[in-house]
C-alpha cells in the first residue's frame, strides 16, 4: 500500500534582491507500507527543504507546485501535504500522520522541561489521554517502547547522553502512530555505533504498517536499512534505486552517485571533482554537467527521470572501467 | 615536534575529563586520535591547540614549553596551530562575510596587509569559490562554511594542523574533499596533524597511524592500536 506519492514536487524561494532559489524541482517518488527509502546528497542539494515542504514547515517567500498525497487511513481522508493549509496540518497530520524524528533531538527538546514531561504532553496532544494515571501508564509505555530508561524520565534534555536524547525524540515521534515516518539527519553527530543502533531502531519500529523517509548524508546509515535509496543533487532526483544494487552490485548508474561512492573513506577516498552550481544559478540541461566525466553535448538538455534515473549516458553493468574502484590513491597515502 | 606531556584537563578540577594523557606527534606526523563522543578528546585537542589550559601537564613545541594558554599563550607559539572545529555554525562569527572571516587570524596578529588578497588566495585552495566570498554563514551550506573555517585554520601558514571531527557533519565528497586540502597542505609545508574523531574507518585511511583513546593516559602507550609498520614511530610514550 502507497503510504506517500509526491508528484513533481517544486520548491522555489523568492529573494528579495537575487534570482529564485531553486531548492527542488520537479521530484517524484513513491513510498510504501513497511518500506525505507533514504534521500541521500550533499549538503545544500534541498533534501532538508523537501522535508520540510512534507511537513509544511516552509518559510514565507516559499513558492511549491506540485504534490505530495498523504494516504488516508480509519477516518482520516488522503491529504495533500503541499496544498493543505497550517491549521489542518498542526492539528491533523504532524505528529499524528507524519511523526518527524529530528536532526538534533537535544534542539527539539525543550530544555527547562524532563523528558517526562515532553512526552506526557505528547501523550496528551495525540491520544487525547486523560487521567493521571492513565498518562503516566501511557507515558512510561511510550518510553519504554524505544527502549528509554524509565529511570531516567525525569531528566532535563541536557542530562542525558545523545543516544538517549536521540531515542526520547524519536519515541515522541512514535507516539501518534503516524503511518509515515520522516527521519531529517537522525544521526549527525552520533559514533558509528550509535548511528547503528539509531538506524536500527528506526527500521524496527517501520515495521510492517509504517513507511520511513530518511533523509541522510551518511552512506553508510543508508546502506544499513534502506531498501531504497533515492539520490537528490541540485534539487532534482537524479537516481533511485534498490539498495542492495545500489551499494553492492552492479552499483549506481548516474555518475554523481558513482562518484559520492567512490568518496567514502573504503573506497577510493576521492572527492567528486568541482562543485556543486548554486541553487540560484541551475544551467538549463544538466546540474552535474560541469563535473561530469561523460558530459556531452547531449547534457545540456535536462535529462528527464525515466526508469529511476535522469543522465544521458549512464553507467552501465558490469565492469566500470572508468573509474575502478581501488584505482586512486587517498589523500595521504 | 608536538609533545602533550602527562596531560590532565577538564572544566572541574575535581573530575578532569582528560587524566594523564601524554601524546607525541612526530615532526609531519598524521595521528588519529579515535574515541565516542564525549570521552575528553575534544579537550585534549584544545589543549594541543593552546585553547584550553591543563589543570597539570606540559606541551612542548618543537623543544620549546608552552608558555602560556588562550589570550596568554604568546603569538608566536599561538599562530603555530590552525585548528578546526566539528560545528562550523559555532565557530564562525555570523555578522562576518566569508572574506573576513578567513582572513581574521591576519587582522588578529596584527597583519591586515593584503589580507584581502590572501583570503581569496587561501579560498581558492580549499575549494570556495570567489562568489561566495561576500557571503554571510547561513547564506551557505554547512560544507561551503566548512570550508571557510578550514582556509581561516590555514591562513597563517600553522606547523600543526588540529582537526576536531572536521567532517562529522559532512557528506562523503565534501569529507574527501577537505581531507585532500588538508593533505594538500601538509604535502606542501610538512606540518603535522592531530584529527579527532569517531570515525575509524576514515582516521585509518587519512592518518598515519590511528591512536585510540581509551589506550591512551598513564597505563598505556598508545601505541597498541596504531597502524602496522611501514614507518611506525616510536613517538607516543
Ligand atoms: S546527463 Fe550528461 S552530464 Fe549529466 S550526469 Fe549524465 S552524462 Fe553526466
Amino acid at each position: 500500500m502507497t503510504v506517500l506519492s509526491v508528484r513533481g514536487l517544486t520548491v522555489r524561494f523568492r529573494m528579495r534582491e537575487s534570482a529564485p532559489v531553486r531548492a527542488v524541482t520537479d521530484v517524484s517518488f513513491d513510498l510504501a507500507a513497511g518500506e525505507c527509502l533514504a534521500l541521500v546528497g550533499e549538503s545544500g542539494c534541498g533534501k532538508s527543504v523537501l522535508a520540510s515542504a512534507l511537513l509544511g514547515l516552509l518559510p514565507g517567500n516559499a513558492e511549491t507546485a506540485g504534490s505530495a498525497l498523504l494516504a488516508g487511513a480509519g477516518d482520516d481522508p488522503a491529504t495533500d501535504l503541499i496544498a493543505a493549509d497550517e491549521a489542518i496540518l498542526a492539528r491533523t497530520v504532524r505528529g499524528r500522520r507524519v511523526g518527524l524524528v529530528p536532526q538534533s533531538p537535544a534542539a527539539h527538546l525543550t530544555p527547562v522541561r524532563t523528558v517526562r514531561a515532553h512526552l506526557t504532553e505528547t501523550v496528551r496532544r495525540l491520544t487525547g489521554t486523560r487521567g493521571r494515571d492513565a498518562l503516566r501508564t501511557a507515558t512510561e509505555a511510550a518510553a519504554a517502547r524505544v527502549s528509554f530508561p524509565a529511570g531516567h524520565l525525569d531528566r532535563h534534555p541536557h542530562e542525558l547522553s545523545g543516544g538517549l536524547a536521540q531515542r526520547a525524540a524519536t519515541a515522541l515521534a512514535l507516539v501518534g502512530d503516524a503511518p509515515l515516518l520522516l527521519a531529517d539527519e537522525p544521526t549527525t553527530g552520533l559514533d558509528r555505533d550509535l548511528v547503528d543502533r539509531t538506524v536500527d531502531e528506526l527500521r524496527r519500529h517501520t515495521g510492517a504498517t509504517r513507511a520511513l523517509l530518511m533523509i541522510t548524508h551518511d552512506l553508510a546509515a543508508a546502506a544499513r536499512i534502506a531498501d531504497r535509496v533515492a539520490v537528490m543533487y541540485a534539487g532534482r532526483l537524479v537516481e533511485i534505486a534498490e539498495a542492495d544494487a545500489f551499494f553492492g552490485t552492479p552499483g549506481p548508474r548516474h555518475p554523481y552517485a558513482r562518484g559520492l561512492l567512490d568518496a567514502l573513506p573504503e573506497r577510493a577516498f576521492r572527492p567528486v571533482p568541482g562543485r556543486p552550481p548554486e541553487l540560484a544559478a541551475l544551467p538549463a540541461g544538466c546540474a552535474f554537467a560541469a563535473r561530469c566525466a561523460h558530459a556531452d553535448t547531449a547534457c545540456a538538455t535536462q535529462p528527464p527521470l525515466t526508469g529511476g534515473l535522469a543522465c544521458h549516458h549512464p553507467h552501465t553493468a558490469p565492469a566500470d572501467l572508468v573509474h575502478p574502484p581501488q584505482a586512486a590513491e587517498a589523500p595521504g597515502a | 615536534m608536538l609533545e602533550l606531556l602527562s596531560l590532565t584537563a577538564g572544566y572541574d578540577r575535581r573530575a578532569p575529563v582528560v587524566r594523564d594523557v601524554t601524546l607525541t606527534l612526530a615532526p609531519g606526523e598524521a595521528v588519529g586520535l579515535l574515541g565516542p563522543s564525549g570521552c575528553g578528546k575534544s579537550t585534549l585537542a584544545r589543549v594541543a591547540a593552546l585553547l584550553h589550559r591543563p589543570d597539570s601537564g606540559r606541551v612542548v613545541i618543537d623543544g620549546e614549553p608552552a608558555r602560556g594558554y588562550r589570550h596568554r599563550a604568546p603569538r608566536a607559539q599561538r599562530t603555530a596551530f590552525g585548528v578546526v572545529f566539528q560545528q562550523p555554525r559555532q565557530s564562525a562569527d555570523p555578522r562576518l562575510r566569508l572574506a573576513d572571516l578567513i582572513a581574521e587570524p591576519l587582522r588578529a596578529t596584527g597583519r591586515p596587509e593584503g589580507a584581502a588578497d590572501k583570503a581569496a588566495e587561501t579560498a581558492d585552495t580549499v575549494g570556495l569559490g570567489s562568489d561566495l566570498l561576500g557571503r554571510r554563514p547561513h547564506e551557505v551550506s554547512d560544507g561551503q562554511l566548512q570550508r571557510a573555517c578550514l582556509a581561516r585554520a590555514l591562513i597563517l601558514r600553522p606547523r600543526y594542523l588540529v582537526c576536531d571531527e572536521m567532517t562529522a557533519m559532512l557528506d562523503a565528497s565534501t569529507t574527501a574533499a577537505l581531507v585532500g586540502v588538508v593533505e594538500e597542505y601538509r604535502r606542501e609545508t610538512g606540518a603535522a596533524l592531530l584529527a579527532v574523531g569517531h570515525d575509524r574507518v576514515l582516521l585509518d585511511r587519512w592518518c598515519d597511524r590511528t591512536v585510540e583513546w581509551s589506550e591512551l593516559g598513564s597505563r598505556h602507550d598508545g601505541l597498541a592500536t596504531a597502524k602496522p609498520p611501514a614507518e611506525q614511530s616510536p613517538s607516543v610514550r
